[in-house]
């Protein structure tokens, strides 16, 4: 079974706990700046949006990768960045049309998410379940849930 | 050990930026922030020096918690000798700006000197140096906070700056962070701005990655976190509605202060509520509150985002002020409304923006308002004084009206400044100033809530909860409920709150965790954290060790037995109705004890005894 992130922005406040959760496990360090999920803060609007990598399954970031960098892990189907191959070229982080793959000056290499090969610290660390590891089917159901609630009559004689 | 053990030594005269090894000595003692920064300060700096004068430095201090995964480890304080009240002044501040700091491999930074002209320090990592802020001199904190980020293109550098009322010689202007995060008492800002700082700016990309038993700090800060989702004022009340939730609490039991102290008991009280806030508005169907925010690293979240009504005549037509910002926290929304008598939501959310917009206490800046609205009643102020503006208690329009003057400057402004304090003794009124120590009262009143009283007497900077807050007992029953009227008991309770708290302000982490959080939680997560034995006992005693230090620098200032008073008011007016009717503070019935417990004199003086038990 393959199971996705999902992210519902909403219920984010912004506390940064992913990132520091997530530099840790791969780092060693609680370093935002060297985190593969970043928390995007939208002030005049009072948002807050995480965001990273979500495993595309014809990922333009392993197609344009002209050194074959980049590959899957068959136990999550996460994309990931071999660092003995990786050149730092950066193609792949123009190929990626969300901007999820990154370069780091720190190590000279691309970095993304790799899904903590299957127990993703993002998730873990998050204490408003804003982020969450879940069937790869079910992205979104969440979100079909509560429309689909809305338009219940009771709802909507409350509403 | 979580310290970077690094701070820069910033000399504004020569201009230059220094890295010196921090003394871990001290930091086995007074662990970080506002201990250590204390003891940095009790060192360097004459006690007796004028407060805005070269002599005096500034201090931003991180904790060995923030930074880290610990929920909160996000705070730094500013430390330095206060303007407002002469004494020792330590104010703290969440946001983002504190761990940034320390990403950049910095534990603190001390100012020292005055620069001929403005100002910015600018750290990326190792690096650090001053740039011209010739160009932000007379800027408001969001316009700084702006140019800088449009300066140097790094959406992830954060700021912290003053706003137009420190250079103006407001005697209590915050330093804001992250645009609405404020260390905001006793006129830290009005420090930064005597020495031409206008800003610092941080890019930290280091990280920490040295504490000192890293399976055991994840451990013991995921337990501390578990901790926190359960309790209910910290996985439920705080993140719904704020610290705004005591605004009808408090109200009900007969301990909200109104119109300058003068009553107990507003009758708006619920129209500037947490509830309020969440309530959807006619004009737009918005509710006040947007939603919650956390400051870094925070799992319960409690920060205000709000907006103001669009049709609202403070904002009609100011689409600056129409999207959301920082909004009514607690004390604020006390000190602007009800110690004002306005019972506007609106009003008082614009007021707010603009405190955070120019960098003021809106604590001070309320109650020095409501003092000024004393006086204008009994015809002491009058509107030639004012700018025109009818200054009654209870009028919205003229409390815009002065806020903006207030962020503009000018003659009244500039008496605004002073703070209740000088204010009152300007016009031959002083036993109007609601203050200890030159320092406003935050939002209980202690005729109605005993404890509280003592520790606003004894508060080492000035009248402030934030340094024993005692209602979590008297009102909320945490750890204990103790009776409200009781003095029996008060001052054991005042200095175990006053110690813990100090405690908790050099770690790292934010005051609010102790709604949820005994030292049993906190001490192993310090001591996880960082080398040495920090266990309950040995936390506790640094608190303190760390309140008598600063009691000892205030003492040096000149301060004695006679300023840890309460004003007349509190000791004498009793409680007009209520639940409180008939109460008074009943302060000499709990000072000698508390200076007794404290292993002081009889007239308040830490003694030999006590400075050997604490190696101080």
């Amino acid at each position: 079974m393959q199971k996705s992130l999902n992210i519902d922005p909403g219920k984010c406040t912004g506390c940064l706990q992913c990132e520091m959760a997530c530099s840790y496990e791969h780092t060693g360090t609680f370093n935002p700046s060297r985190s593969y999920i970043k928390v995007f803060t939208f002030h005049h609007e009072g948002r807050f949006a995480p965001y990273t990598c979500t495993q595309c399954d014809e990922a333009w970031c392993m197609r344009a990768c002209p050194v074959d960098a980049i590959g899957i892990d068959a136990s999550t189907g996460a994309k990931v960045v071999y660092e003995d191959k990786c050149v730092g070229c950066k193609v792949c982080t123009i190929a990626c049309p969300f901007g999820t793959i990154n370069y780091s000056q720190a190590t000279g290499k691309v970095v993304k998410c790799d899904l903590c090969g299957g127990d993703p610290q993002c998730a873990a660390a998050c204490p408003t379940d804003a982020i969450t590891y879940v069937d790869a089917d079910w992205t979104g159901y969440d979100r079909m849930m509560a429309s689909a609630a809305k338009s219940l009559p009771s709802a909507e004689a409350n509403a | 050990m979580s310290w970077t053990r690094k701070l820069l030594r910033v000399d504004l005269a020569k201009g230059t930026c220094t890295s010196e090894p921090l003394n871990m000595e001290w930091a086995a003692l007074y662990l970080g922030q506002r201990g250590l920064a204390s003891k940095y300060l009790s060192e360097e700096v004459d006690p007796t020096c004028d407060p805005l004068g070269a002599e005096n430095k500034l201090i931003m201090a991180t904790g060995p918690l923030t930074g880290t995964m610990a929920s909160t480890g996000g705070r730094y304080s500013v430390i330095t000798k206060g303007p407002l009240t002469g004494a020792i002044a330590c104010s703290n501040s969440g946001g983002f700006f504190g761990a940034e700091l320390k990403f950049a491999g910095w534990d603190m930074i001390i100012f020292e000197g005055k620069s001929d002209k403005p100002v910015y320090l600018l750290i990326q990592d190792d690096h650090a140096e001053l740039r011209d802020a010739s160009h932000m001199w007379g800027k408001t904190a969001w316009e700084t906070d702006d140019i800088i980020h449009a300066t140097h293109q790094d959406p992830q550098m954060r700021v912290a700056c003053i706003g137009r009322t420190a250079e103006n010689g407001c005697l209590y202007a915050a330093v804001m962070n992250d645009k609405h995060r404020a260390a905001g008492r006793s006129g830290v800002g009005t420090v930064m701005a005597s020495k031409h700082i206008k800003a610092v700016a941080v890019r930290g990309t280091q990280g920490i990655g040295n504490v000192d038993d890293a399976g055991a700090f994840m451990q013991a800060t995921n337990d501390g976190k578990e901790v926190l989702a359960e309790n209910a004022v910290t996985g439920q009340g705080l993140p719904a509605y704020g610290t705004q939730v005591l605004m009808n609490v408090i109200n009900g039991i007969g301990g909200l202060p109104a119109r300058n102290m003068r009553d107990v008991g507003f009758e708006g009280a619920e129209n500037i509520s947490a509830e309020a806030m969440a309530e959807p508005r006619k004009s737009d169907g918005k509710p006040n509150l947007t939603t919650n925010g956390a400051c870094f690293g925070c799992t319960i979240a409690c920060g205000r985002i709000s907006t103001v009504d669009p049709t609202h005549f403070s904002v009609k037509d100011k689409p600056q002020y129409q999207g959301a910002s920082g909004g009514l926290e607690y004390e604020a929304a006390w000190a602007l409304g009800a110690d004002t008598g306005v019972d506007d939501l609106d009003a008082l959310t614009y007021v707010n923006f603009l405190c955070n917009e120019d960098g003021m206490d809106p604590i001070s800046f309320g109650a020095t308002v409501a003092a000024a609205m004393e006086l204008f009643e009994d015809g002491v102020i009058t509107t030639e004084h004012t700018g025109g503006v009818e200054l009654t208690f209870g009028n919205a329009e003229a409390f815009v009206a002065i806020t903006e003057q207030m962020c503009q400057g000018g003659a009244f402004a500039d008496d605004l400044g002073l703070g209740s304090k000088r204010l009152t003794e300007k016009y031959g009124k002083p036993d109007l100033s609601m203050s200890v120590k030159g320092q406003e009262f935050p939002a209980y009143d202690p005729r109605g809530i005993q404890g509280i009283g003592l520790n606003y007497a004894t508060s080492n900077r000035g009248a402030c909860h934030l340094r024993g807050y005692t209602i979590a007992s008297e009102v909320l029953g945490i750890p204990v409920k103790t009776e409200m009227n009781d003095t029996d008991g008060k001052p054991e309770l005042v200095k175990a709150f006053q110690d813990a708290t100090a405690l908790v302000d050099s770690a790292g982490l934010c005051i609010f965790t102790t709604f949820a959080w005994g030292m049993d939680n906190i001490a192993p997560q310090i001591d996880a954290a960082c080398e040495g034995d920090w266990s309950v006992e040995n936390c506790l005693e640094a608190g303190e060790r760390i309140w008598n230090m600063e009691r000892l620098f205030n003492e040096a200032a000149g301060f004695t037995a006679d300023d840890d008073k309460l004003p007349k008011r509190l000791l004498k007016e009793a409680i007009k109705d209520g639940p409180t009717k008939g109460q008074v503070n009943r302060l000499g019935e709990m000072l000698p004890k508390y200076y007794e417990i404290r292993g002081w004199t009889p007239d308040g003086k830490v003694t030999d005894e006590t400075r050997q038990r604490l190696s101080l």
